[in-house]
């Protein structure tokens, strides 16, 4: 066993396979957990019947349908460009699994510039979406790609500026780095000290930049304009069908695993918790963490009403941005004070 | 016109509190625990009104194929025949009498709106509402209901509301 282990390629296909197993998994359960929720806030149950109790193989049931429905490509199309599209978004968001620690040790790789890493491979699947509405010969997709640019560049600066306090803070990028940054006690008091997450020393703000900015990212209410359907019937999506509708499905729910995981590894302590073993509890810690932040995106998608595009602009460029250099300045300044 | 600042209409500034988000997500949250709404249809069935308007029953006997009904239809579903039948003179050497008889009655409940027009400008109470709403059919051509279905209905319907002293 510890043979196989030693070997690169052997362990490298394994973590894979791990990976690519967790992706759909984690995502199943996040729809299940939308369908759900998003029903019981509106006074509805939701599914139901499926799967015999509570309708828990809604989402898989779903997956098995999307699957056996025709892969459509319009005759207008850019075949290539159509086809790969979804295969982009769904690779840049799994990529993303690879830096994130559900322990000290079970991580794909720790990578030294891990966090610049997940933003730069989290930032791929917007040439996906670019591509998969311009190619799609659709003028709905075209819009709904353009207004996913527009909205993935102006979001792109407040998210990497909010991390950039963090990492301040942390001195290092590496994810697993970080952690322990944050396990590391303060205001001693003899053998006595308190273990606090970045979110309460001081980057509470970075922790809601990054929020907000994540959910324009991942194109959530009330920043989902790109595929507004009032307006842009599915945006992008709109010419989808098939497996290639269930890629961009799993897509941007793994995306929000993705950022949730990133959001309470850097701000939340990720697997730490004062006083349980990370070893051991740390997966199901940073479960815990990405699940109330999953829920959070959830209770504020069936909450909020959509922005008006003006308004997503500016509130990125007048206060997202701003803040985020402000914080910057304030922890730099803190750091060297200090 | 010129504008100047008093006739121009300047849209008040607004202050970004956040006290409306907070209220928002505070409501959805508490809906969120509480029993959801819902009738889970055939295994429980809700209660209805009294007077709730699901089908329309047919007293054949009442009818006097006026048609007042079938031209007051807005979606011109009601479709009506009838003839005419002379009766024996009530005394004898009398003109014998003619009485319309139905031959045909039927409402079809694919295009019916439920406005219930026809049960409002019936002279001669023909029409009533009734409660009973499950006759939800696989075909469409099955949702036209003819009279003798339509009288079946009669049994259904509640009895009227008791006069006013």
């Amino acid at each position: 066993m510890s043979a196989l282990l030693d070997s690169f390629w052997a362990l490298l296909a394994l973590k894979l396979l791990v990976v690519a197993l967790v992706v759909p998994g984690v995502s199943m359960v996040i729809i299940y957990a939308e369908l759900k929720i998003s029903a019981h806030m509106q006074s509805r149950v939701g599914p139901y019947f499926a799967g015999g109790r509570w309708g828990w193989a809604q989402p898989l049931a779903d997956g098995l349908k999307f699957m056996q429905k025709e892969d459509l490509v319009p005759a207008d199309a850019d075949r290539p460009v159509y086809k790969v599209a979804p295969m982009i978004v769904l690779a840049g968001t799994m990529a993303v699994f690879v830096i994130v620690p559900f322990s000290p040790k079970l991580i794909v790789q720790d990578l030294d510039l891990g966090i610049f890493f997940a933003l730069a491979a989290g930032s791929v699947g917007t040439i996906g979406v670019l591509m998969a509405g311009w190619s799609s010969a659709n003028k709905y997709s075209l819009m709904g790609g353009l207004r996913a640019a527009a909205q993935l560049i102006a979001y792109e600066l407040p998210l990497v500026l909010a991390v950039v306090g963090v990492v301040i803070q942390a001195g290092t990028m590496s994810m697993v780095g970080i952690v322990e940054a944050q396990a590391q006690t303060w205001f001693h008091v003899g053998d006595f000290g308190v273990s606090l997450p970045f979110a309460l020393q001081g980057q509470i703000i970075g922790f809601g930049i990054f929020m907000t900015a994540a959910l324009a990212e991942l194109n959530r209410t009330p920043f989902d304009m790109p595929i507004a359907e009032s307006e842009l019937v599915m945006g992008y999506l709109t010419e989808y069908s098939g497996i290639r509708f269930t890629m961009f499905f799993l897509g941007e729910y793994a995306g929000m695993f993705a950022m949730s995981a990133i959001a309470s590894t850097l701000f939340l302590g990720g697997y730490y918790f004062p006083g349980l073993d990370s070893e051991v509890f740390g997966p199901v810690i940073l479960m815990g963490k990405v699940g109330l932040l999953v829920f959070l995106m959830i209770w504020i998608r069936w909450t909020f009403p959509r922005l008006r595009e003006d308004q997503l602009q500016s509130l990125a460029w007048k206060w997202l941005v701003p803040l985020a250099l402000l914080n910057i300045a304030v922890t730099a300044t803190l750091k060297v004070v200090f | 016109m010129a504008l100047d600042s008093t006739t121009r209409r300047v849209s008040p500034a607004i202050k970004p509190t956040g006290k409306g988000l907070l209220k928002g997500m505070w409501l959805t949250l508490r809906t969120l625990f509480i029993k959801p709404s819902t009738v889970h249809y055939p295994l429980e069935k809700e209660v209805l009104v009294p007077r709730a308007r699901g089908v329309i029953a047919l007293d054949i006997e009442a009818c006097t194929v006026c048609m007042l009904c079938a031209r007051e239809c807005p979606d011109w579903c009601i479709y009506i025949e009838g003839h005419k039948e002379l009766q024996p003179p009530a005394k004898e050497g009398g003109r014998p009498r003619s009485r319309a008889t139905l031959d045909r009655f039927d409402i079809d409940y694919a295009l019916c709106m439920y406005c219930g027009i026809c049960v409002e400008v019936c002279p001669f109470d023909a029409l009533f509402w009734s409660p009973e709403y499950e006759y939800s059919e696989s075909s469409i051509t099955s949702m036209l209901h003819d009279k003798e279905r339509l009288e079946e209905w009669l049994e259904t319907v509640p009895d009227p509301p008791a006069l006013e002293a």
